[in-house]
């Protein structure tokens, strides 16, 4: 077997044992902290590159396995496992490339917080479990790593814990995932149980490959559904609460809390990515069926898919925090991704999921580098004018922008296409087509919108010299400047590298040059202009360019022709309809609708619970201490009146018998000598006694 | 001739009278009296019996009781130069108060 | 049992009850030089009369009277009443009497005095005076070096000097 595909599992281990070591470390040791993840991470990403040339020169899209028997219980043994196929190189190559600049720019991001060690050994360990995620061959294994990275994520979040709505967001997280793993969990137990492995490929015996997938198929369950599609959908529950779909998506904006190259690893390129590629990864289950055309798994995920993308569009439109509208973005292009998945297949899905990795983190990056340079300042509306204070930022904010809204040739544009090419030609329904231009319309919209408050116009910028003490716990520790500046280069060059990658990386996909799609699949593509020649595919562009502009022109019409006055102005949308923009400014107010049922349902379960727990465990518990005093109680009866007046008695009987006896050794002479006469007497009538009988 | 048991007796009289002064006297002289009347009861056993024994020729009843009186006039030397001593010591005689070596 | 043997008996067992008896110690140490010398006659009367002579010599003569010299130290013959009759003269005369029955049951109850009686066998001194030198030489130079040691003890014992008294 190939060095690399055998050791594969050092890719996730350097960063995880990066980890472990710098959780050793003093709080003083930042080179060494910083040091060991970005050393791990660039080691992975040389690791990662060697995996990618060896399956670019395989030209195959059969997987490469290796597994090893983990435990053993009863007559079967449980196997872990690792592969290699093109979907783990690519995103191997992504997740180690894109997570080794942000880790350099956290160097900058996080100089003046003191706890600079801890973020780096927390970022190295969610590296570890995002690649055990990807390369992971065993369900089982997957999960474990999904839960790594859960933990990661809430560890991330959370990482200014003295801040109460740092701690509230990363507890939100933590527990949104979790009801999704729960059935990530029953659908994994369920498909072991069907299929009898946790393997995907196993030389044919594997849970994605033909055997498997056939004898799924042919059972059904309830609702009429086959066993595999109910299993798919268990599984996309779990990818459902990790990539933050509908109704699983009320944690991703409040994850913004955390640090910003948090937010750019975890919630924009990675983590919420993982559900995207736990999809792709048991594409075969989700498509598996008898007959022709998508099967209910698909369906839904395409569904939801499309319900979260215009769900995520239009509450981005009316946010205020720079965060937040990049947090709905990120919720919405999530959906993009399930969307591609579920009409166009793992190709159309991944390929997206790629490009909006390298432009998210780039803009999520981009963010940081203003917040940084406005002193902490999150809030649009006191922004402005940035584009002449940071230009080089401004720059590369707008490659990411343009990328993110599909502007022609950029990253995105190719990406997003190939995902509404897929949903036009999707058999069931048209609507998550038109579902999917109309958020691309409320992309271009929202995005232009953010770069007119943050970037144009004149500083609005409320003078933040008193330090409120909410900033201590936000974005980094301002530094007293009073004017906005550029941020330090370990900053903005990762930058500039995404920008490059955001302008470039969509010319591997497209319709001419479909190479990503063809390295999935394990074949050689050729460069042919012809594809642009395909039904459809000319029109598409077409259109899809034309709902870009409309969208950048509308965020001029609303908010380029005049300046922003003040940062206390009403905000064009709002003023046009203010209760709608309330509606969406709340997310149309899912959050409150869940704290309303769930969380008070929890909160009265949880005093039944307490109740419970206080008058019927513990009363059990309070009678076997009554019972115990009163052994007790009885013990010490039986010791002072048996034990004591027994052995008292005993004692005193002793003591008399010996003043007794000491009456004879009174140390008088004649008294012995009465005694003495008295033996002679009785020895003479003994001794004569015997004598005479 | 008197018969050996009535010398006997006589001795066994004056033995028992040693004995019972002895036992009962408080004055520790007067019981070292008591003492040296059993002394010499038993001399006087010592002498009847080597007269009406089987050997008299060998004289040991005889030469005994020499003996025995020399030893009981050292001892009743001795016996008294303790008293006298065990007097200036206590100021008493009497035996009640030398009780010293109760248990 | 001839007169003389009755007679001498007699004096012995008085001087005998009369020194255990009477209240005023040097009495009772007169009382006890008449039974001795009652005792001296009645070895006589059985022959052994170098014995009577010394017993009259030795105990009459010198024990009595070192026995009055110490009461006389010892300021016996005045004080505390001494003859007082308690359960401890009832306790002593029983045991005593109990003795006496005992040993005068054996004496009359026992077989082996029905001896013949040979005659009076001589006793001269030059016979003991033979038989102390050549049989009992041994047993007769330790009795001198008992006595001297007797002597000498007697006298450290009782030598007054040292303040408070010797150490018994």
């Amino acid at each position: 077997m190939n060095w690399i595909v055998k050791n594969l599992w050092l890719i996730p281990a350097l960063p995880m044992l990066a980890a472990g070591v710098s959780a050793l470390a003093k709080q003083r040791s930042r080179a060494l902290a910083a040091g060991l993840a970005i050393g791990s991470m660039a080691a992975s990403f040389v690791l990662s590159v060697w995996a990618f040339v060896h399956v670019l020169a395989r030209h195959s899209g059969v997987p490469e396995t290796f597994s090893f028997r983990w435990f053993q219980f009863g007559d079967t043994w449980l196997r872990l496992g690792w592969l290699l196929d093109p979907l783990t190189a690519a995103m191997l190559a992504m997740v180690t490339f894109v997570g080794l600049l942000i880790f350099i720019y956290s160097v900058g991001y996080m100089e003046h917080d003191e706890n600079f060690t801890r973020f780096f050994c927390f970022l190295a360990l969610f590296a570890g479990g995002m690649l055990g995620v990807v390369i992971a061959n065993s369900l089982l294994l997957l999960f474990m790593c999904w839960e790594i990275v859960g933990l990661t994520s809430y560890l991330l979040i959370g990482f200014w814990y003295q801040n109460p709505r740092a701690a509230a967001a990363a507890k939100k997280a933590f527990i949104t995932t979790r009801i999704g793993d729960l059935a990530f969990l029953l659908g994994m137990v369920w498909l072991y149980s069907q299929t009898g492995t946790l393997l995907f490929y196993d030389g044919g015996a594997g849970a994605m490959e033909a055997g498997a997938l056939a004898h799924m198929t042919t059972q059904t369950t309830v609702l009429g559904l086959t066993v595999s599609s109910a299993i798919g959908l268990l599984i996309f529950c779990g990818a459902a609460g990790k990539s933050g779909q509908v109704p699983l998506h009320v944690w991703l904006p409040d994850a913004m809390e955390g640090p910003t190259p948090v937010s750019a690893l975890i919630h924009a390129a990675t983590m919420v990515a993982a559900g995207v590629f736990l999809i792709a990864r048991v594409y075969p289950l989700m498509s598996a069926s008898m007959s022709a055309g998508p099967t209910v798994a698909l369906k839904v995920v395409a569904w939801v898919g499309a319900v979260t993308a215009i769900f995520g569009a239009t509450a981005a439109v009316a946010q205020f925090d720079i965060k937040r509208i990049l947090a709905y973005s990120t919720v919405s292009q999530l959906g993009y991704m399930m969307m591609g998945l579920g009409v166009g297949g793992v190709a159309v899905g991944m390929f997206h999921l790629i490009t909006h990795a390298f432009f998210k983190a780039l803009l999520f990056l981009g963010a940081g580098s203003v917040i940084h340079g406005c002193g902490g300042e999150q809030d649009i509306r006191r922004m402005g004018g940035l584009r002449r204070a940071m230009p080089v930022t401004f720059a590369a904010y707008a490659a990411g922008m343009l990328a993110l809204c599909g502007f022609p040739l950029f990253a995105g544009f190719w990406s997003k296409d190939e995902i509404l090419h897929a949903a036009h030609r999707w058999s069931v329904s048209q609507t998550p087509f038109y579902l999917g231009a109309a958020g691309a319309l409320l992309t271009a919209f929202y995005m232009t919108r953010q770069m007119y408050y943050v970037f144009a116009g004149t500083k609005r910028r409320v003078a933040r010299a008193e330090a409120p003490e909410a900033g201590e716990f936000e974005d980094p520790t301002p530094h007293d400047h009073a004017a906005a500046h550029e941020s330090p280069a370990v900053m903005t060059v990762p930058l500039m590298v995404l920008a490059g990658f955001a302008v470039l990386l969509g010319f591997v996909g497209t319709p001419a040059w479909p190479w990503f799609q063809g390295f999935l699949e394990g074949r050689a593509v050729g460069f042919d202009l012809h594809g642009f020649a395909e039904a459809g595919v000319l029109p598409l562009m077409m259109a899809s360019t034309a709902i870009v502009f409309a969208g950048l022109g509308l965020g001029w019409w609303f908010y380029g022709r005049r300046a922003i006055a003040s940062a206390e102005a009403v905000d064009a949308v709002e003023r046009v309809g203010p209760r709608a923009f309330r509606v969406l400014e709340q997310a149309y107010y899912v959050d409150a609708l869940y704290t309303a049922t769930l969380v008070r349902a929890n909160g009265w379960w949880a005093g039944v619970c307490d109740w419970f727990d206080r008058f019927v465990w513990n009363g059990v518990v309070q009678m076997v201490r009554f019972a115990v005093l009163g052994l007790a109680w009885l013990d010490n009866l039986f010791d002072t009146y048996v034990v004591n007046a027994g052995f008292d008695e005993g004692c005193r009987e002793v003591s008399r018998g010996g003043r007794l006896l000491a009456r004879l050794q009174v140390g008088r002479v004649q008294g012995y000598l009465r005694m003495i006469g008295l033996a002679l007497v009785a020895l003479a009538l003994w001794l004569l006694w015997g004598a005479k009988a | 001739m008197t018969p050996l048991e009535d010398y006997l007796l006589v001795s066994a009289l004056l033995f028992s009278i040693g004995l019972a002064g002895a036992l009962t006297r408080r004055n520790a002289i007067l019981v070292l009296i008591g003492i040296e009347l059993m002394l010499n009861a038993a001399n006087l056993n010592f002498i009847a019996f080597w007269r009406y024994g089987p050997a008299p020729a060998a004289l040991t009843g005889v030469v005994f009781a020499i003996f025995s009186i020399s030893i009981a006039a050292a001892e009743a030397a001795v016996g008294l130069a303790i008293i006298v001593a065990a007097y200036r010591h206590s100021r008493t005689t009497d035996l009640d108060k030398m009780n010293s070596m109760k248990g | 049992m001839t007169i003389a043997f009755v007679m001498l008996a007699a004096i012995a067992a008085v001087g005998a009850v009369a020194a255990m008896l009477l209240r005023s110690a040097v009495h009772c140490v007169l009382a006890l030089t008449v039974g001795l010398a009652g005792l001296a006659g009645l070895y006589l009367e059985l022959g052994a009369q170098f014995v009577g002579f010394t017993q009259l010599l030795v105990y009459a003569g010198a024990v009595a009277i070192l026995a009055v010299f110490a009461i006389m130290m010892t300021q016996g013959a005045r004080a505390w009443a001494i003859g007082r009759f308690s359960t401890r003269w009832a306790a002593g005369g029983a045991i005593a009497a109990a003795v006496f029955a005992v040993l005068a049951w054996a004496i009359c109850g026992s077989g082996v005095l029905a001896g013949a009686v040979g005659a009076a066998p001589s006793a001269s001194v030059q016979e003991i005076g033979d038989a102390l030198v050549h049989r009992y030489v041994l047993p007769l130079e330790i009795a001198g070096v008992l006595l001297t040691a007797a002597l000498i003890g007697a006298v450290v014992v009782a030598m007054p000097g040292r303040a408070g008294g010797d150490k018994p």
